[in-house]
């Protein structure tokens, strides 16, 4: 590559991350809204069950140390992306992506007995808080496992061009940031939400 | 396969089949004269299509103006229902008909008007004033254009299908939740609002980055444009304020489809709370809106002054804390509610509070007249109109920061009449003042200054007339939103005087309309170069017209008014820069594509047409996927053709 042709990658890398930082910060605002709201609506059981009555802590934490350990993952598949080892590269994201379809199954589980018990999201303002709250993240993890799929067709098609670098590095800040928004649903929802 | 939708959609009653029919005659007009011309081709390639910023804008322009009129239709129907039928037994407009005219009439002046004018008016000048030569993300910003305009569409489709929402410009739950409206028209207003607040949302993000990473090199923060600071506050509250609006529209949306409760008035919903999260957005709105008209005057009170600004430093620092300030401030909206008297009383001094940065700015504009030679040209008016406007909606703003007086005002005409003067008489003011302004550098011709100054005469006093009365309606006791009022409470005389105040404005419209006409008309006559006012920032550096990629080199700025000082000073030289190869993105149809689905999604959802939005959804992450995929972006436009143009544009030669 010739030298002002890298300039301007390097210009698009910074522009682009930047970029997506800020659009990472308005989705925060969005969580923190929903957040907010279920905070308000969580004693509003209106005859329904409360938080504690329906929250499993177990099955929570082994989605968290899932989560967790996915972001690990992402971590490792990042590092083998600055060695250019395409092979350590497609293990570690497969790893990533087999971590994250069991989370988002163990979460849909949960929905599912939930509602299987007549606790769906219409029972209840505090249910209609929490479905809205947990599936928004869900949705999150589901978009983030579509793209890292795109993303790995890409690699077997045309390898490591600049382009798909750029946008694993994107997507890693993506997954961390969803990781982290986990945390606040395992405290808020699950811990906070046991012990009432 | 039609979910809700039949043929009892239609409009039944003659003022809406009348509004239907001639939109849909203009509708077809445009399209056979397009078809009849050969003009399709040109119009896809060139506009619809088009990355450049400067088109863009434009588009966006044009639709903000076609809604303009629009939503002074509807304030007429309002005006005319208010002053000639509310005291007798109805009158052509029935009391539904008229809840749907105030909260259409909001909606879209607020949206489709104040925002897409906004938005018409940075993508023209803030990548030119920068000193660069595109947006950050050229194709999410014809993402942005072609949801808002998906918006748009959804919001007037509603008159020819189904109904638009009763609920008032906000939809105040529990009226708004499917219990006590039904219909289709809140999800109109819902599904509108949120497909054009993401294209917003987007473009806030877009705009940011441009400003952060791409000005010209040397144009450090302090060395901005005031213009673009103010562009910079405006963008920041869009960015943290959009996604509260998105989270707040899904949820209502989620209780009207999915039989959630998030903010019904049973099963432990909280409405209040939809009201809290609604103004959390939208106080910050307001600031969005008039952030960039402040910028917009401090542009133009230096040059028809002939003066430096006055005060840039303390500008800065009012920018900011305004910006930082509008998050404080939401609950004066409600504090009628019960939030207790501390509370209260928190939020109404932290609303007196941004009067100070305020006060600051208007001072400052008038030191900079100080002195200078001033020049009353048409945007100055719009300046000087808007300082007296502005200080009386800004002085009854601060009487309603007092929680004890806003209760006696609260949902009152006062109230109307005070949101109105900061509305017209700051925005709408600021950003006719700027389009009169910047005219000439994107049409190489002045516009017509008598009928501009007609224009503004007519838009003062009909402002004035218009909303006087309704701060002594309100402090009479007049509610918003009335239809009907007894005969004997005296009010029809002033309502009567409004409604001629309206009638003077819409003859300003009509001047402006007129005055667009004639100077296109008689534009040899009016035409200037490439510099008209003797401007001080870097847009009128560039040619007239501007070529596609603004400036043919990129030249270090070393000053705050580089180009002023360029001109005026002879102990500096312009710095020699050679003319290089410049990359430009290809067209792309991904915003049309983006924009179509994003419309069927929303009336899909709006009309229970399930599988319609499975389609569109389908089609939209295919899209987006095939073209991030996509490798060939760009296009780059040589030195030959570069010097070329340059001569062309100029008669220079590099």
């Amino acid at each position: 590559m010739s030298k002002p042709r890298l300039l301007e990658q390097k210009f698009l890398d910074y522009k682009t991350s930047t970029g997506f930082w800020l659009y990472l910060m308005t989705d925060c605002v969005l969580f923190a809204s929903l957040f907010a709201i279920y905070v308000v609506l969580q004693p509003a059981t209106a005859g329904g069950p409360s938080s504690n009555e329906i929250f499993s802590l177990p099955m929570a934490l082994t989605e968290t140390i899932i989560l967790l350990t996915s972001s690990f993952t992402t971590g490792l598949a990042l590092l083998a992306l600055r060695q250019r080892n395409v092979r350590q590269l497609i293990v570690w994201l497969g790893v990533t992506y087999v971590l994250g379809v069991s989370f988002l199954t163990i979460e849909l589980s949960e929905f599912a007995a939930l509602v299987g018990d007549g606790h769906s999201w219409q029972q209840s303002a505090f249910l209609s808080a929490f479905f809205t709250l947990v599936g928004t993240h869900g949705l999150h993890i589901l978009i983030g496992l579509l793209w890292l799929l795109i993303m790995v067709v890409v690699i077997f098609k045309k390898g490591l061009s600049a382009k798909v670098t750029r946008q694993l590095g994107l997507w890693g800040l993506f997954w961390h940031f969803l990781d982290l928004v986990w945390v606040f649903i395992f405290t808020v929802v699950y811990l906070m939400g046991a012990a009432s | 396969m039609w979910g809700r939708l039949s043929l009892d959609a239609l409009p039944h009653d003659m003022i809406t089949i009348g509004g239907v029919i001639g939109g849909g005659l203009a509708l077809l007009a445009v399209i056979a004269g397009l078809t009849y011309f050969k003009k399709w081709r040109w119009l896809w390639d060139n506009w619809l299509t088009s990355l450049d910023p400067k088109k863009i804008g434009v588009m966006y322009l044009v639709v903000a103006t076609i809604m303009l009129l629009r939503g002074l239709a509807d304030a007429g129907m309002l005006r005319a229902q208010q002053a000639v039928f509310a005291t007798g037994d109805g009158g052509p407009i029935s009391p539904d008909m008229f809840q749907q005219v105030f909260s259409a009439h909001g909606t879209i002046m607020i949206f489709f008007v104040a925002m897409g004018a906004l938005f018409g008016i940075l993508n023209l000048i803030v990548p030119l004033q920068i000193g660069s030569r595109d947006v950050a993300f050229p194709r999410l910003n014809s993402i942005s254009f072609w949801l808002f305009v998906g918006g748009m569409v959804l919001i007037n489709l509603s008159l020819a299908l189904g109904e638009f929402s009763t609920a008032g410009w906000l939809a105040y739950p529990p009226l708004s939740e499917l219990q006590y409206s039904p219909g289709t028209g809140v999800d109109y207003w819902i599904w509108s609002l949120q497909i054009a607040g993401i294209g917003s949302l987007l473009s806030g993000i877009n705009f940011l980055i441009t400003i952060f990473t791409m000005r010209r090199a040397g144009m450090t923060l302090m060395k901005m444009p005031i213009f673009i600071w103010s562009v910079i506050g405006s963008m920041l509250l869009v960015v943290f304020a959009f996604p509260i609006l998105t989270a707040t529209l899904s949820m209502l949306s989620l209780d009207r489809t999915l039989g959630m409760h998030f903010f019904t008035s049973d099963m432990g919903g909280n409405p209040m709370m939809y009201i809290n999260l609604i103004w959390a957005w939208g106080h910050p709105e307001v600031y969005i809106l008039i952030l960039p008209a402040f910028g917009i005057f401090s542009e133009i009170v230096p040059v028809f002054s002939k003066k430096r600004l006055f005060g840039y430093t303390s500008m800065v620092l009012a920018l900011m804390a305004i910006t930082i300030l509008s998050f404080t401030v939401w609950l004066h909206h409600f504090f009628t509610m019960g939030a207790g008297a501390n509370v209260n009383a928190f939020f109404g001094i932290m609303t007196m509070v941004i009067a100070i940065p305020t006060g600051v700015k208007v001072f400052n504009w008038i030191f900079t007249m100080y002195r200078g030679r001033v020049k009353f040209a048409t945007p100055m008016l719009w300046f000087m109109g808007f300082v007296v406007t502005f200080t009386i909606g800004g002085l009854t703003g601060v009487l309603m920061a007092v929680p004890g007086i806003d209760f006696q005002v609260h949902n009152s005409l006062f109230l109307v009449a005070h949101f109105h003067n900061m509305i017209i008489g700051g925005v709408i003011f600021g950003f006719f003042a700027g389009l009169t302004y910047w005219w000439p550098k994107f049409t190489g011709f002045r516009l017509h200054e008598g009928l501009g100054k007609a224009a503004f005469w007519c838009w003062l006093i009909g402002f004035l007339l218009a909303f006087l009365p309704l701060y002594a309606l309100g402090l009479m006791g007049a509610a918003r939103r009335l239809d009907s009022y007894d005969a004997s409470l005296g009010w029809q005389g002033l309502f009567i005087v409004a409604g001629v105040g309206l009638l003077i404005i819409a003859l300003g419209v009509l001047f402006q309309v007129v005055q667009v006409g004639y100077s296109i008309w008689k534009r040899r006559e009016l035409a200037v170069g490439a510099d008209p006012w003797d401007g001080r920032t870097l847009e009128w550096s560039t040619s007239t017209p501007i070529a596609e990629y603004n400036f043919a080199t990129l030249a270090p700025v070393t000053y705050r008014d580089d180009f002023w000082e360029q001109k005026h000073r002879s102990d500096i030289k312009e710095p020699v820069t050679l003319v290089e190869p410049i990359r430009m993105p290809k067209n792309t149809s991904l915003g049309v594509v983006v924009g179509v689905l994003a419309t069927a999604i929303g009336f899909g959802i709006i009309w229970h047409m399930w599988w319609l939005v499975l389609i569109a959804l389908g089609g939209a992450i295919v899209a987006v996927i095939a073209t991030t995929l996509q490798e060939d972006t760009e296009k780059i436009i040589g030195v030959d053709e570069v010097v070329a143009t340059e001569k062309d544009l100029r008669g220079v030669k590099l």
